[in-house]
């Protein structure tokens, strides 16, 4: 017959002892780029619409009308440079999931592929922060485009850098963690009810300091994740503005990951193997 | 030689319920076989087959594939093994080709050898011209052959096909049993889950029957029929003698030693006499034409009935299969 077979059929010697894992990693992530490639314009017009539309509105046309101060736009920009990687993190791996999973079962290729289940979990949130960070990217120019200024330095590339990668495997494993524990049949509702809050009390409107008059919004904040990767940001882009110190900011995103980290790869887990 | 697939005292309790899905399975594969695992709906099958292609764990016993326990290294397990799943899982981002071409990158298929592969077995399973579709636009049977094809990617030494022609038309069926049948040939070992008993008849080389977790039977599916004492059969048409009656005669035939008893068969214009045999059913016709001759009867048909797995599944669980 042909040849597709014959290299271990006809000498049934075990082929390499171990196969290559890094290899398949790679393969996995390799797949997931392949497939985002080819509808880039509608990834990017998903992510970067509502952060836009919040940037504009409350950044442009309220200062314009002047129902707010210049100030504010200094305020709002890192706040929306910060949603906008953590919730493309976080639908990134919790919608995918949740259909794979649950109806077109498609993933199953790839769990049957030769590496660790864990690093198929670890793949997409990997690939979910990539593409938190391409979302983040594009919300600079943006930015400013809208405000008509940037108050961003070469200098602080690094740290952003640094931040947004961690706030952004924060989402991600989030997300996972959605995915994987909610229900298929519940997860619309599921979503509106953690989608918006998680939008309206991560400090993105508003800087987390300032809210001392409103203690007890401001605890509820503190428990939001999203919360210190919009200070860690603010931080950084408008020291002027009070503000979490960076490394509260660090502390606390890295606390938020191992423990999602954790759950997502349980939940994971759980739903890949009965 | 060491076995294609070894399974131990294989139990699985899923969480929350009473009753084990397997239970205290054990059977061998040998390489380059056909094995299939006949049962209905929830015998375990499905079951055996998620802990045999590491999506299962297993509560008890062992479980080897190719020589790897699947549950102590279930990464190098996947790497010997493929899945053809009972419902079809393409990625449906990719178009057919990609969707094998990307498996094989998954197992770590150099670039060059893949795009050979995938072009080779398109042309095999008969996708050649339609490789670059996306697989939304593929039909049951056409995305059965790509799930095929996919299986074979990574040259795996066992293949798993679970119900591998429910929902195809006569024609798709008959395509993935030749298909099933040429692995065999290349030495691949093959094991199929069905409820199918013509499926099971038709490809395995042996067959294990399941029913509630349990293994109830195993051997090749002539041996198994053979086992089973009373279900051949012998019809016959008779133009009996003026003079003589129906029920004489079939009493003359229920006389004979190899029957177990006689029945008259309904809607057919003459008299036919189904005997139900303790023997093999073709020494039978000759006593049977002695019988009737003696009696100035003419014998003008005889058709004889093999039992079928059917009737051994009927037999082992006192339930029909479907």
């Amino acid at each position: 017959m042909t040849a597709v077979d014959t290299p271990r059929s006809a000498t049934p010697v075990a082929g390499p002892a171990r196969p290559d894992v890094w290899r398949a990693f790679t393969a996995l992530l390799w797949r997931d780029v392949f497939v985002t490639g080819r509808e880039f314009v509608p990834f990017l017009l998903q992510v970067v619409l509502q952060p836009v539309f919040l940037l504009f509105v409350f950044g442009k046309v309220l200062v314009e009308l002047g129902f707010a101060s210049s100030a504010y736009s200094g305020v709002l920009l890192p706040g929306v440079i910060a949603l906008a990687a953590f919730l493309t993190a976080l639908q990134n791996t919790a919608f995918p999931l949740v259909i794979d999973f649950s109806f077109t079962k498609e993933i199953e290729d790839r769990l049957l592929a030769p590496l660790p289940t864990a690093l198929v979990a670890v793949e997409k949130i990997v690939f979910a922060t990539a593409r938190a960070l391409v979302a983040a990217a594009v919300m600079f120019p943006i930015g400013w485009w809208v405000l008509g200024t940037l108050p961003v330095t070469w200098s602080d590339v690094p740290l952003l850098a640094v931040f947004l990668v961690l706030g952004s495997l924060v989402g991600a494993a989030m997300g996972m963690v959605l995915g994987t524990f909610v229900k298929p049949n519940r997860i619309n509702v599921v979503f509106a009810v953690v989608l918006t809050p998680l939008l309206f009390t991560g400090s993105t409107q508003f800087p987390w300091p300032a809210l001392d008059q409103l203690r007890w919004f401001q605890v509820v904040c503190a428990v939001n994740p999203l919360t210190y990767l919009s200070e860690a940001l603010r931080a950084e882009m408008t020291p002027d503005v009070p503000h979490l110190p960076l490394p509260v900011c660090a502390l606390a995103l890295a606390g938020f990951l191992a423990v999602f980290g954790v759950l997502s790869l349980v939940g994971f887990r759980r739903r890949a193997l009965d | 030689m060491d076995a294609a697939v070894e399974v131990r005292e294989l139990v699985k309790r899923y969480p929350g319920r009473p009753t084990n899905a397997v239970d205290g399975v054990s059977f061998t594969v040998d390489r380059g076989e056909v094995f299939g695992l006949l049962g209905p709906n929830g015998a375990g099958k499905t079951t055996t087959i998620g802990v045999l292609t590491t999506r299962v764990l297993p509560t008890g016993g062992t479980a080897r594939v190719a020589g790897v326990d699947v549950a102590a290294d279930p990464v190098t397990a996947r790497s010997r093994l493929s899945v053809v799943p009972q419902r079809s899982n393409l990625d449906r981002s990719l178009t057919a080709r990609q969707n094998l071409v990307f498996h094989a990158a998954y197992h770590g298929v150099g670039r060059a050898e893949r795009n050979r592969r995938a072009d080779e077995l398109l042309e095999r399973l008969g996708l050649g011209d339609r490789g670059g579709d996306r697989v939304d636009d593929y039909s049951g049977g056409m995305a059965q052959r790509l799930l095929i094809a996919r299986a074979l990617m990574h040259a795996p030494q066992v293949v798993f096909l679970d119900e591998p022609s429910t929902g195809l038309d006569p024609q798709a069926r008959l395509f993935v049993w030749e298909r099933v049948r040429e692995l065999r040939d290349t030495g691949v070992t093959v094991v199929i889950t069905t409820h199918d008993m013509e499926e099971a008849a038709a490809l395995a080389d042996r067959v294990g029957i399941m029913d509630h977790g349990r293994l109830l039977a195993l051997d090749t599916p002539a041996a198994l029929t053979r086992s089973l004492p009373g279900s051949a059969t012998v019809d016959v048409d008779v133009e009996r003698a003026p003079g003589d009656s129906d029920d004489a005669l079939l009493a003359a035939l229920g006389a004979l030693p190899q029957a177990e008893r006689v029945e008259p068969v309904a809607d057919s214009g003459g008299l036919r006499a189904r005997l139900y045999l303790s023997a093999d059913a073709a020494t039978t016709v000759g006593p049977v034409s002695e019988v009737l001759a003696a009696r100035g009867a003419r014998l003008t048909g005889v058709r004889i009935g093999e039992p079928s797995l059917e009737d051994v599944f009927l037999s082992l669980t006192g339930r029909e299969l479907r």
